[in-house]
């Protein structure tokens, strides 16, 4: 088609329609190679030793808090009646849902054909694993006896006692425990190819043992890369359903509830798009500062962090939807106790953490509207920790607000967290962020063969010159 | 038939295949277009990514892994059908809340839960024992080359000697005509 534009015109459209590539300053496949490996390669750092001693010893809580609770018994934490349910489940809710950011990313972004994802994905789905690690703790020893816990599996044994399919408690294991592994072969799989390098680059024998092994002796040939590509397109579709399955799950465990407050069906989706919101905020939380550390600019650009932003900008206000819906369908509804329900959350004895969720969830990510401050890594930084908190708050005030005053007010009561439940929750971020460390520094953090991928030198059809006449027109 | 040739100390040694690089990924999808259409069939190319469309060129049809996640598919849907209804309906009949014995719309998300984690396992173990995988040892990696570059930046094509096309003489010449560098017998062992 012929067009009459003026040079200039023409090289202003052409420099603003051209997409900014997704690895910076034209890096080739070696570059790559050397970048993310060499992270995994150099002598151990002194402040990951520092970081390490650190959270190591802050997980130590969880596992102290853990052993007294089960020694001990369920009354070294705050639980009471009518609040049977506090912090225990406010944590499992918190870091089940921070787990979501990284199947989202891996799985969701890349049926979307999300090139950008490549970047990111791999720290993200080992943030999910260390997300859902902790969040298994909680379930799992807030039983009381933990001795039978696995009477929640459906086995044959001597009291001919099964479980409750009926249960969205049992719904609940199976949905936790299948992400989970989900999660792991997935997770792995993506790993084998880049393992394979490491395999190849090791230089001392037991670097080769250990990664020859883990890389199942990977060879890279296209007849491999063929049932592979297929392996990863089938595990993104079924992860896909899964994900937005988990969260919807673990909301049923209220919502299938006769609770006042618990009872609304708005709970799925409000679940899933929260989930995703508070595990991106964790993503931009952990990936920032080792960007920062490992000089990863040019893989995990200014442009990532952007699109993250606007992922929680529009999952932020999707959550705060829910929240004035909730409201809404309270007065609507006009039954008295949902009612009083709501009306006890905003201005009831925890009012303060309704609004501060509130402060938290809807108003503070309103400012990724401004590309400004999308733009500042360290402006984002600090705004993705309203999200943490806020989600966190957010549990505490579905779970709390919501039973600490249900159907009979004889029974009425407030919930008072005792050292053993703020010590155990304080030590899952030492947990997590152990075992973030111990990922970052043996296994390779970014997808190196996704990222290969999305160069343009990678693209069968390119070839040098193309290139030329793209970048002239700017700057 | 075994192929033979000597190795630098002079002694003759088995060959596996002839190995060639290419300098870039469109170096390489040419060239394997061309060995297609010269009717090798015991050959691969190597890189450290999945070239897009290199299958077409390959001409290699589509992954039958799918095939693999079906059948873990409805493994893990029946399990989940006969895990709920057999204890719920025949060994441990119980009302819950006024429930059927056999309620099934209660038990639809164990059901989606059980096929997805059949379908994973399904497709992970499979498409490794497709990819005869794992396998620590292998006589591609008896060249030094390939090692150092197959899953850095490398491109390679190898053609085994086992195929009906190789040619002692021919070969060679075909991988040079197609612009292909560092080309060596690999022995296997």
């Amino acid at each position: 088609m012929a067009t009459n534009f003026s040079p200039e015109v023409e090289a202003y459209a052409k420099a603003e329609m051209t997409r900014q590539p997704l690895v910076l300053h034209k890096r080739n496949l070696a570059w790559v190679t050397q970048k993310i490996c060499g992270i995994v390669e150099e002598p151990t750092p002194t402040w990951w030793w520092i970081a390490f001693m650190i959270t190591a010893s802050l997980s130590v809580l969880t596992v102290g808090g853990v052993a007294y609770l089960i020694s001990t018994g369920v009354g070294v934490w705050g639980l009471n009646h009518p609040v049977g349910w506090a912090w225990d489940i406010t944590n499992f809710v918190f870091w089940i849902g921070i787990g979501h950011a990284g199947t989202l990313i891996s799985a969701i972004l890349y049926l979307t054909r999300q090139k950008w994802r490549t970047a990111v994905n791999r720290a993200s789905e080992a943030m999910t694993l260390f997300a859902v690690v902790c969040a298994g703790i909680f379930p799992g020893v807030h039983v009381g006896r933990i001795w039978m816990v696995w009477f929640l599996a459906p086995v044959p044994q001597a009291n001919a006692i099964w479980p409750n399919f009926r249960s969205p408690l049992l719904w609940d294991v199976f949905a936790v425990s299948t992400y989970f592994t989900v999660s792991v072969l997935f997770w792995y799989v993506g790993l084998v190819p880049d393992l394979a390098t490491l395999r190849d680059r090791a230089k001392t024998k037991i670097r080769k043992w250990i990664y020859g092994i883990l890389s199942l002796g990977w060879r890279g040939g296209n007849r491999q890369w063929r049932h592979y590509e297929m392996a990863y397109l089938i595990l993104a579709g079924i992860s896909t359903p899964l994900v937005l399955s988990v969260h919807s799950v673990v909301s049923f465990d209220f919502a299938t509830s006769v609770i006042p407050g618990w009872h609304t069906t708005i709970f799925p989706p409000y679940f899933v798009a929260g989930a995703i919101f508070g595990g991106f905020a964790m993503v931009l939380t952990i990936l920032l500062p080792f960007r920062a550390i490992y000089h990863l600019e040019d893989i995990v650009t200014v442009k990532h962090v952007e699109v993250m932003c606007k992922i929680i900008l529009l999952t932020g206000t999707i959550v705060g939807y829910a929240y004035l819906m909730e409201l809404f369908i309270a007065w609507y509804g006009a039954n008295p106790n949902e009612r009083y329900a709501f009306y006890n959350r905003a201005l009831g004895p925890y009012w303060w953490a309704y609004w501060l969720m509130m402060f938290c969830n809807v108003i503070a990510p309103q400012l990724f509207w401004f590309k400004s401050l999308r733009t500042n890594i360290l402006i984002v930084w600090v705004i993705v920790q309203f999200p943490n908190l806020g989600m966190w708050f957010e549990r505490f005030v579905i779970i709390v607000t919501s039973i600490h005053r249900d159907y009979l007010p004889s029974s009425w009561g407030l919930f008072h967290p005792s050292i053993t439940d703020i010590l155990t929750f304080v030590g899952t971020f030492g947990i997590f962020l152990t075992l973030f460390l111990l990922f970052v520094r043996f296994l390779p953090m970014i997808a190196i063969a996704e990222v290969k991928a999305v160069l343009p030198e990678a693209d069968p059809h390119h070839h040098a010159e193309e290139e030329t006449h793209v970048h002239s027109s700017q700057k | 038939m075994s192929i033979l040739a000597k190795n630098n100390e002079g002694q003759s040694v088995e060959i596996y295949a002839i190995g060639a690089e290419f300098s870039s990924a469109a170096a390489v999808f040419e060239a394997a277009q061309k060995v297609r259409d010269q009717g090798f069939k015991w050959w691969d190319v190597y890189s450290s990514y999945p070239i897009h469309g290199m299958d077409a060129a390959m001409g290699l049809g589509k992954s039958w892994v799918s095939a693999i996640s079906l059948a873990g598919a409805a493994t893990g849907l029946t399990t989940a059908v006969l895990l709920q209804t057999i204890p719920s309906v025949f060994i441990y009949p119980m009302i819950v809340q006024g429930k059927p014995y056999f309620s099934l719309p209660a038990f639809f998300p164990i059901m989606f839960e059980l096929t997805v984690l059949f379908t994973a396992f399904a497709t992970v173990f499979g498409m490794f024992t497709i990819n005869l995988l794992p396998r620590l040892h292998h006589p591609i990696f008896n060249w030094e080359r390939f090692c150092d570059k197959a899953t850095d930046d490398g491109f390679f094509i190898v053609i085994e000697v086992a195929d009906p096309r190789y040619s002692e003489t021919d070969t060679p010449k075909l991988l040079e005509s197609l612009g292909a560098s560092n080309i060596t017998l690999i022995p296997r062992d």
